[in-house]
Parts: structure tokens; sequence; C-alpha cells
């Protein structure tokens, strides 16, 4: 379905819901096509290949509010799904702070383009898919005869929705993204078969790395866990690396949204304009960066994107402030969640931070753990290596990093200059004067 | 109540507040669901499934000559009709609903152990056809397909409830959540923020296979969550407590709505007093319940045939050997009653049971889907499951719990001089070829002198799945299956899941927590 016939179902939508007796109304319907491909053991291990479609109403009916979506998009089975779902609305509580934003909170429109749209995606062959999945396993298994397995992968997809709210919105997108890479098993002597992985997104074909680049990555980062080991409890100078450093800032994020706020689950409720991290912690929310993993105009609720300084030099500028708590704490309207999240990156490269580490561990990446948005408690599973005097001896694994985000990022003492490129978060490697680890 | 609510009824029309006439696809608003209900025997059952997706047997079939056209060894039609529904209170007012109706068929063909897959949300017999030409794609010669003999596979009912989902109204639902609302304010004063969620879903499943199999079922799921915030002295806490299964209303009883309100409450009231303990390698002990996420995590993940299959799990090597102490039974099971984890069948048609992945002590079998069964010669054990229509069955968990063993809980807890014991939890991961694996205890005690003593909140515990499993060294005889709503993920697909655990004693395992020295 194209994205005009999809603004008229959507306008066909709304008003049958008005008719049922809705107040106001948004509507979202997207439609995807995607392709995926694994290799493995020389040969082709899985071809998918499917279109999907979505509608999701929001009925706003007297004060009350429910969300009803399907993916049967025809309009003979719409026209009963949307007298029900407005009269199912009626069974709710009446909350006063139940509406459509404001519109002034809605973008102007813009000639602006994202590049976020592969216009090749459809001159784009299977043959061609699998040849990349297949190079990049080939690449793997190539690096060592340590290599026990190696699964390659490739997808793609094409995506495309609108979003039409009652109260004068109409915004629609269309983008493309392409992921390839690897996972790799090796052996250890010691009975444990490590794995790690290297996988990429990019929003044009071409701009995916090299295929060996994927498979050589995926299986030099499982052969650098061989020998791993736990060692003493202790605090330590912790390196994260820039694919893992999301995990901690994570802990943040959590408590920065209204709903937390509201709920009083969040410990940086009152904190705006207070220092909650060292002065090298600068975090943006760019919406508007060319080729993001998440660039938009608009979020989900139809809010302009705005670039944002949501933390300064360690000081908390702006909350994540949805619609629905935003009304309810009386705060303005920023997004319920990032787009492209940007840091201000430091003049080192990881290796460099590393000579300069007399007694540490560097996290490559966290497993399991959880944290606690109310107190900011936190507590991560690690995998990683132990450095001495500026050199790595040998990796770390089944450890625990521990601590409290209130006073966690007062200890960030470096950001890297390496600010991953392959996610929408492009965090870069964080050095933290000290961390408390849980091993032996 | 009366009659058991099955496979037969199928959705009504007309009841206040319901989401469901509409979700009915159109075709089938022409066939009368309750004529068809008082219809009997298996081939009624049968009936209503292919006239409830408006396929007959012979459009099975040329979907099936489609899809091994390019001369698959094998292929198989899922077709499912979801209904997910959600309220929300907060803030004292029930004031968010939201649902989701789900409808469409998976088609998958085996070359080998090579998988193509496709799927379409539009069940006509065109739409079929291209998908089945898309997954006929793996593999690449020209066939004849000799259309089947499709024959009705039964199988036992191991969640039958008296009222399907779509037949109990918003308005129904409403009045527990004020109810454990007024509870939670009521049971303490320093309770300050609660929420309560009631979340239900009906599923109707049909699989027909090109060895002649078509089976179908109807899997229901409920579930009630209570989360609390507290403050005293100006420090406030967090905690929740829910309970889940496959049910229909009549489980959240007048008892179960008590427990779910008290429990929430205790368990946030209770982290004003927790304490962090020190870090490092301590022994835990592990509470009946829920605390079989240590099983999930620490060994039913390596055990899936997938990964064995693969040579890329840590228990890769060690069927028939020993891996924990005689008195360690652990096995994952689809038949409890009206567990999160059961399943009739599974979602490639194979019946279902309880399998043993360690019998006294001696790793014995794998989870196995079609692929890996095939791969190793042995039966399925009924594991092959998906999220949806939307994916290709994968081996995976059920109730994944140890059987009770020699020793008490009281004993298990003298024992030891400095330590943990675990109550609740958050979640879990695993790496599962170096068998690191973590869960998140989100409350507990500490043990001191063999005995309970502060609180404890909020730390990781880490360790090595077969390594742990030998420092089982006590298992006490009371085990309990976990009432939670457990999800499990894997491949990028969400599992609904549980487990239990008598109360176990690991002797040494690391748990995050404060340095005293640097």
């Amino acid at each position: 379905m194209k994205n005009n016939e999809k603004l008229s179902l959507a306008e066909w939508v709304i008003k049958e819901a008005i008719k049922n007796g809705a107040d106001e109304v948004s509507v979202d319907i997207s439609s995807g096509r995607g392709v995926e491909v694994e290799f493995r053991e020389k040969k082709l291990d899985k071809l998918q290949e499917a279109t999907t479609n979505a509608l999701s109403l929001k009925v706003y009916a007297d004060k009350k509010f429910s969300v009803y979506s399907t993916n049967d998009l025809k309009k003979d089975t719409l026209t009963g799904f949307v007298k029900e779902a407005v009269a199912g609305t009626k069974y709710l509580s009446q909350d006063e702070f139940r509406k459509l934003p404001d519109p002034k909170y809605y973008p102007q429109t813009t000639k602006d383009d994202l590049k976020i749209k592969d216009p090749g995606f459809e001159k784009i062959d299977t043959s061609e898919r699998i040849r990349i999945a297949s190079e990049i396993e080939k690449a793997a298994l190539e690096t060592s005869d340590q290599i026990i397995s190696a699964s390659a992968g490739y997808s793609d997809g094409s995506y495309s929705g609108v979003l039409v709210n009652s109260n004068g919105f109409a915004g629609e997108y269309t983008e493309t993204v392409f992921s390839a890479g690897a996972e790799v098993t090796v052996k250890d002597q010691e009975g444990g078969r490590p794995e790690d992985w290297m996988y990429c997104s990019v929003r044009f074909f071409n701009e995916l790395p090299p295929t060996d680049f994927l498979g050589v990555t995926a299986a030099k980062r499982a052969l650098q866990k061989i020998g791993q080991k736990k060692i003493k409890s202790g605090k330590y100078t912790m390196l994260v690396e820039n694919r893992a450093a999301g995990r901690l800032i994570g802990v943040l994020r959590g408590a920065m949204t209204a709903r937390s706020i509201q709920q009083k689950a969040s410990f940086l409720d009152g904190m705006l304009d207070k220092k909650i991290a060292s002065e090298k912690l600068t975090v943006i929310d760019d919406p508007f960066l060319k080729k993001g993993l998440n660039s938009r105009f608009f979020d989900g609720e139809g809010l302009a994107a705005v670039r944002r300084v949501m933390i300064n030099n360690g000081v908390l500028k702006n909350y994540f402030v949805d619609n629905y708590y935003g009304r309810k704490i009386g705060m303005d309207l920023t997004t319920a969640s990032p787009a492209n999240v940007l840091y201000e990156k430091g003049s080192r490269s990881f290796d460099e931070i590393v000579k300069d580490i007399k007694h540490g561990i560097i996290v490559n990446g966290f497993i399991g753990g959880n944290s606690n948005s109310t107190t900011g408690d936190f507590s991560f599973g690690i995998v990683g290596q132990l450095v001495e005097n500026g050199e790595i001896i040998h990796p770390v694994n089944e450890m625990n990093l521990s601590g409290n985000a209130k006073d966690f990022f007062m200890a960030l003492e470096e950001m890297g200059n390496d600010p991953y490129p392959y996610s929408s978060n492009m965090i870069p490697s964080m050095l933290f004067t000290e961390a408390s680890f849980s091993g032996l | 109540m009366g009659k058991k609510y099955t496979r037969r009824d199928f959705l009504e029309k007309g009841s206040k507040g319901v989401i469901a006439a509409s979700l009915i696809p159109s075709f089938l608003s022409s066939a009368s669901a309750e004529t068809l209900y008082f219809r009997k025997g298996e081939n009624a059952v049968l009936q209503e499934y292919l006239d409830h997706f408006n396929v007959t047997e012979k459009i099975i079939n040329d979907i099936i000559a489609e899809a091994l056209s390019k001369g698959g060894d094998y292929c198989d039609l899922f077709f499912q009709h979801n209904i997910k529904n959600f309220i929300g209170l907060e803030d004292q007012l029930v004031n968010r609903a939201y649902s989701n109706i789900d409808f469409g068929v998976g088609i998958r063909v085996l070359k080998g152990d090579q998988t193509g897959y496709s799927f379409t949300e539009e069940i006509s017999a065109d739409a079929m056809k291209n998908a089945a030409r898309t997954a006929a794609n793996i593999a690449d010669s020209n066939k004849l397909v000799k259309p089947v003999q499709l024959k009705f596979k039964d199988h036992p009912l191991y969640y039958e409830i008296n009222t399907p989902w779509e037949k109990v109204g918003i308005d129904q639902k409403v009045p527990y959540l004020q109810r454990i609302n007024e509870m939670v304010f009521a049971e303490d004063k320093r309770i300050i923020k609660s929420s309560v969620s009631f979340s239900d879903e009906s599923s109707y499943i049909m699989v027909a296979t090109s060895e002649g199999i078509i089976a179908c079922d109807y899997q229901p799921m409920g579930r009630i969550g209570v989360s609390c915030n507290a403050e005293q002295n100006g420090k406030r806490e967090e905690n929740y407590f829910d309970l889940a299964g496959r049910r229909g209303i009549d489980f959240f009883t007048p008892a179960n709505v008590e427990r779910l309100a008290k429990e929430a409450v205790r368990r946030t009231v209770e982290l004003f007093d927790a304490v962090k303990p020190e870090a490092g390698e301590m022994p835990v002990v592990l509470a009946a319940g829920s605390s079989g996420i240590l099983l999930h995590e620490a060994i039913g993940h390596g055990m899936e045939a997938d990964f064995n299959r693969k040579n890329v799990s840590i228990f890769s090597d060690k069927i028939n050997k020993p891996v924990a102490e005689k008195f360690v039974t652990i096995v994952d099971d689809a038949t409890n009653p009206n567990m999160r984890g059961s399943i009739n069948i599974d979602d490639e048609g194979n019946s279902t049971q309880k399998t043993y992945l360690v019998e006294d002590g001696i790793l014995r079998s794998y989870l196995h889907d079609r692929i890996s069964a095939k791969y190793y010669g042995v039966q399925p054990t009924g594991n092959g499951r998906r999220e949806s229509f939307r994916f290709s069955p994968l081996p995976r968990m059920r109730n994944t719990y140890m059987l009770p063993g020699p020793h008490t809980k009281d004993e298990i807890i003298a024992t030891i001089d400095k330590g943990i014991y675990a109550e609740s939890f958050t979640n879990g991961q695993v790496f599962i070829g170096a068998g690191d694996f973590t869960f998140y205890v989100k409350s507990g005690y500490l043990i001191e002198g063999g005995k309970m003593t502060k609180p404890i909140k909020d730390i990781n515990i880490i360790g090595n799945g077969p390594d742990v499993l030998k420092k089982i060294t006590m298992v006490a005889d009371d085990l309990q299956l976990a009432e939670g709503g457990w999800t499990c993920g894997k491949n990028g697909q969400r599992a609904p899941v549980s487990q239990g655990l008598p109360t176990v004693k690991v002797s040494s395992i690391t748990v995050g927590g404060l340095n005293s020295a640097s």
C-alpha cells in the first residue's frame, strides 16, 4: 500500500471513529517488506521474505483513551473494528489529561531530505544478498582454525507509514535499512566455546562495511575471549568499549522520562539543571542526522522533531516528555524517546586510552543485569579484558559491575574519539576512574 | 461452571465492551460459530478451524504442492488468529486499554536442514500461493507433488478454561483493577503510587504439514501485575508482583486478588531495610519457585538442540555424562496444568511431553524441534515453538524445573554462615557457548550464621552453567512452580515460559554487591 493510499485510509478511519462517538483520533498505518538470509557451513541456512501491514488507532472519547491495532486493513473489517474500538473505550475511567497533543507541537512541512531511503532498494537481487552472507561467513572461517561455527546473516527492509491526528497533523515517512554481519564461536582449551558477533545496520546498501571486515571482526572478537577467567573483586579503572556503553546510558535514560517522574520512580526527579555526571558527559538528541538510523521529522505522537541537548557537561537539561505525562506534570513536551543520540567525543583513541590504564578492566560487552530507575541502583554482568600498566593481560568474564547512577557517572573521566557508527546511539568509548566489580 | 472451554467455541458477537466481532474475518460472520459448536467429534473441531481460517483441505493441498514445487522435502502451514488485550490502572483510574488483533499464515519449506520461510496476513488462496512460492525458493529443482491425505491429530488438554478471553468484556475486568488498587493503598500508608495491569490473550492455531498432519489448538493466557512505589523519610522504593498462566478470568479469585495486592506491597516496603551484600563469591540459596530462572539460563538454553546441532553450546559434548549430583533431576515440561509455558501441541504439530534434561545427575535429552530431531535421528520433544506466524519455529523451553530432592529448606539455610537467599527476580541472560549466565535478584535476604537476616535488593548474580550445576550441593523437598508472567527471548522471538525450583543451595557463585576495599 502506497503512503497516499494509507493517508486516505487513515482519514477514512478517523471519520468512522468520529461518526461512532470519538472526540479525537490518531491513526498510524505502516507497511514493510523485508528479506532475511542466513548462511552457515557454506550453504544457505534460511531464506525468509514477507510483507507486513499494521494499523493502530488511538481513540479519545469523553476523556477516555484506548489503542486498538490490527493487521487486517480491509475497509469492510475495519468498519466493525472502529465501531468496537470506540464502544470499548466507554468502559474506562475519565482522565482529564487524555487528549491529543496541542497542535503547536506539530511540525511545519519541510522539503529537507534526511537520506533514510535507498532508492536502489528494489533492485537488490536475492542472489546478491546470499553472496554477501556467504562472503562474510568465508571471511570469518578463514580467520582461524579455532573457529567451531560461524553464522553469517544479511537482511534488508523497506518500511513506510503515515500518522494522522484528527486535530491537524498528517505526516509520512519511507525508509530502508540494510544489516549484515556474523556470529562466531571458537574453541577454548578449557572446554568453553566463547562466542561474539559483529553486525552493522545502515540506511544505504552501498554503505555496508566490506564483508571481510564483518566476518573477521566477529571472529577476532570471539578469539579474543579464549582463556577468559574471573578475577578478584574490587575497584578498577574501567574503559567501556563504544558499542557496549549504551547499556550504561540506559540507566540514566530510564529515569529521564516524564512517566518515571510523574510516577515517583525516578532518581533524577528534581535534578533539572543540576549536575548528574562529570563534565565530560554531553548528550544530544539529534533527529536530523543525515542517514541516521533513527532520523525523523516527527515522533510517534506527531510531535515535531527538535535537536536538543539532553545533558550538557554533566548537567541535566531536558527530560523525555511525552504528551500524556507532560500534561500530567505540567511540563513542555519534548519527545517520548530519543532519535539519534550523539555525544561530545574526546580526543584520544581507544588504544591510546588503554596505554594509560594502570590497573583496570576493559568492558567489551554486558550480559544480563538490570537497573532500578527509582533508586539508581544497577548491576550488570560483564565480559572484558584485564589491563595492567597499559597492557592487556587476559580476557575476563563471569564478573558483575555494580553501582548507583547517582554517583557513578561522576567518575566519568574521558570520552573516546570513536563514536559507534552502526547504531542510532552513537556513543564513544567511556573511561571511568573507578568502578566496582565482583568476581572471585 | 458447566462446560469447559476448549477448542470448540469461537468468537462471539455483541458482548459488552468486547473487541471481538470485528476481529472475526468477514467471511466468518456468515457461518454461525454457535451452530458449529453443537456438532460433535473431532471432524467438527477441525471443520471449525478450517472455516475459521476460510480454507479447505483442497486449498491446503494446493498450497503444499506450490511450496514443494521446487524440490523441498517438507513443508508446513501455520495459521494463527491472536487477540491480545491490556487494561491498566494508574493514579486510581483505569485510564488505558490496548488491544491487538493478528491474523495470518506462515509457510515453511525445508530442504534438508535449510529453511525457506514466508508468511501472509491475508488468508486467500492467491496470497498463500504467493507466499508458498517465496518459501519454495530454498530449493531449486522441479518436482510434481502428489496431494496428501490430511489426518486430524488430537491432543491432550492442559489448559481448559470456562470462558474464552474474547468473551470477557472490559467492564468485567475493570473492577479487579480497582479492588487491587484499593487494597494496595489500604495495606500500607507508605505507598505513594500503584499501577495495576490486566492482560489477556486468545490464540487460535492450526498446523498442516506435507506429511499429512493437521492439528489445532486454542491457547489462552491471563495475567494481572501490580507494581508499587513507596516513600519513607524521603527515600523511595519500587517493586512488583504478578500472577499469570494459561487461565481464564475465574483464576483471579478473591484470594488471588488479595495475594496480588499484599505481596506487591510487602516486596516494596521491605526494601527500605534492604542492604547490599558484599561483592564476590559466596553460597547462594535459591528460594523455591521463580528461582527456576537459574535452570532456564544455566542449562535450559544450552540444551536447545539447534545450538548443539550447530556445535555452539557448552553442553554439545556432554550427553549421557554426569553433570550434577545424583539428587538433581531437571525437566522441561509442556504438560503442567494451566502453566504459562504449557502447550497441548507445539507449533509444528508435534505432541508435547515432559522431557528430562538431567536425570539423577546425568545429562539426558536436548530440546528438539523438527530439524534437530531429524538431525539427531530422534523423536521431536514438542519444543518447536514460534512467536507468531511471522516466524519459523525453533527449539524453545516450556516449563523448566527441578524435581524435589532429599533436603529441607531449614537444613539448607542452617549450613550457611555467610551468604544470600534469593527470592524474586526480574531477568536473566546466557552466553550459550561460554556458559556464562546471569540473573538479576530484585529482592532476597542475607544469610548470617545459619539464619535469614536483613533484606537485600538489586544485585546481579553471574556464573557458569556446567560449573554451577556441579555446585548444586543441596536440593529441598519443596518444589514450587513460578506463577509470574515469564517471557523468553531467543533470535528475536518471544515465547511464554515458566520455571520452578525447590529450595536449592549453590555452594559458591559470584554476587554483585559492594566492594569494601579496592
